[in-house]
């Protein structure tokens, strides 16, 4: 039999068989629920802007979106999202509650590296690329919107 | 005199003592199996300090006190003191350095920097070069976690290959004289590229280095894994396990009866949701706590590094490991 120490693609083939699988189904069903909740959350802060401070309905997004980042920063400040997130995966992500939780999350993390150094310049270390891509992404599609 | 034996092992003529040793952990650890073998358990993560690296070198100066206490000798004995951990410059090892006042040689041979250390300070006992030499290693979870993947507080959700960092650090005096266990023999390890690349696959990039080594001590040695107690490697986990436990098959090494590993040692199944335990302080709190309290004649302790960093990682390269085995004598 040959050596697979000193073939890597036999060697990748091996760990192929010994990986676990990930647990998609379970992945699946977490991330929907979790994701679920915390978009009923926010339809539910937002019918509160709209029905009991009389913002109206095409203006009360901003309010809600505010209140939902507060409230993922306050949890990640409190330890507790990421501990959701861990069982919500992407359903914690995509919201723009993981958005709130990587800016905040470095932010704690770089603090003892001092304002400057620290929390103003790695608080952007993971949202950094969204916010990169997602402006020149807006860009090309507003230019190809105003040419159409 | 310290000879050579085979390509890669060390005999050491002397049999250097492990005069003193002692580990300690943070409050995961002190809950999971090897907790009641630590000889200090921090109830908090920061451990009081004003950082998690604060935090991290004060358990690797906590254990080495504890154990020149052990050994009744104080920082003014020690001829030489050999640490590395995973912090970027090794800082944990250099600050602790600076405290302990001895002549220092710092190391990086990642997780497997508990066996190199050890592997050394056998070296400069046994051919005369100190009496005594301490050598230590730490890792703490949350100064790992930052400078390899996330912020500690990022909600990421890991796949069930990955492995969860050790807090904890160990130290051991070994000497030239007196009673305790006895370094016997030790084989120096090669780095190893087998083609991995995903960074949270540790024991999957880890496993054709501990298998390498253990094979090479064999060789060199003329030993058949039977003629151990106990084969521990450093920090597989239950992924990194199963692939060496298969490579041995298909090399006619059987390793079915006494081989374990760290990684899955240190933690029990309720802990932790992945593949078990990492980090410099795995194989060194859970050898020299747990394997060090029981009745064993002969251990072979196999403690594995991967030589990444984030930088190599992000610029596309492989994963390199390495594996250092150090044989124990009780």
């Amino acid at each position: 039999m040959k050596d697979v120490l000193k073939d890597p693609k036999a060697y990748q083939e091996l760990v192929k068989d010994k990986v676990p699988k990930p647990r998609l189904a379970k992945n699946l069903v977490m991330a929907f629920l979790v994701g679920g909740s915390i978009c009923t959350l926010g339809q539910l802060i937002q019918n509160i802007y709209i029905k009991f401070f009389n913002f109206p309905p095409d203006k009360a997004g901003d309010p809600t979106v505010a209140t939902v980042i507060f409230i993922s920063g306050l949890l990640t400040a409190l330890g507790v999202y990421d501990k959701i997130a861990r069982h919500g995966g992407a359903g914690t992500a995509v919201p723009v509650t993981g958005f709130a939780n990587s800016v905040v999350s470095a932010a704690l993390e770089f603090k003892r590296e001092g304002f400057v150094l620290g929390v103003g310049s790695k608080m952007f270390i993971l949202a950094g690329s969204v916010i990169a891509f997602g402006v020149v992404t807006a860009f090309v599609v507003g230019l190809i919107s105003a040419l159409l | 005199m310290t000879v050579r034996r085979g390509k890669q092992t060390i005999v050491y003529a002397t049999k250097p003592v492990f005069l003193g040793y002692s580990t300690v952990g943070g409050p995961k650890e002190g809950q999971g199996p090897a907790g009641s073998y630590l000889d200090k358990i921090y109830p908090d993560l920061t451990m009081g300090a004003k950082s998690f690296e604060a935090a991290e070198r004060q358990m690797m100066i906590s254990a080495i006190e504890m154990a020149l206490e052990k050994a009744s000798l104080s920082r003014s004995n020690v001829d030489c003191f050999i640490a590395g951990d995973l912090l970027n410059q090794i800082i944990s090892s250099g600050f602790s350095a600076l405290n302990i006042g001895a002549p220092f040689l710092g190391i990086y041979g990642a997780c497997s920097s508990f066996a190199q250390g050890i592997l050394l300070a056998g070296v400069l006992v046994d051919s005369g070069a100190a009496e005594v030499v301490v050598a230590a290693t730490s890792s703490h979870n949350n100064t790992a976690e930052r400078q390899y993947r996330y912020p500690t507080e990022y909600g990421a959700q890991m796949p069930p290959w990955s492995q969860h960092t050790v807090t904890g650090a160990g130290a051991a005096v070994i000497a030239a004289r007196g009673q305790g266990p006895r370094l016997e023999l030790a084989t120096m390890g090669r780095v190893m590229d087998l083609g991995i690349k995903d960074p949270l696959n540790m024991g999957a990039a880890m496993a054709p280095a501990a298998a390498d080594t253990i094979f090479t001590h064999m060789e060199d040695t003329g030993r058949k894994p039977d003629d151990y107690d106990l084969i521990v490697t450093g920090d597989l986990g239950k992924v990194g396990r199963e692939i060496v436990m298969e490579l041995a098959q298909r090399q006619g090494c059987d390793l079915s009866r006494n081989y374990r590993d760290c990684g899955e040692l240190v933690y029990s199944k309720g802990q932790i949701d992945n593949a078990g335990g990492s980090g410099c302080a795995c194989s060194a709190i859970v050898t020299l706590g747990m394997l060090f309290s029981q009745n064993y004649k002969r251990i072979l302790v196999v403690a594995t590094g991967a030589m990444h960093s984030p930088t190599s990682c992000q610029q596309g390269e492989n994963i390199p490991a390495i594996a250092h085995a150090i044989s124990i004598e009780f």
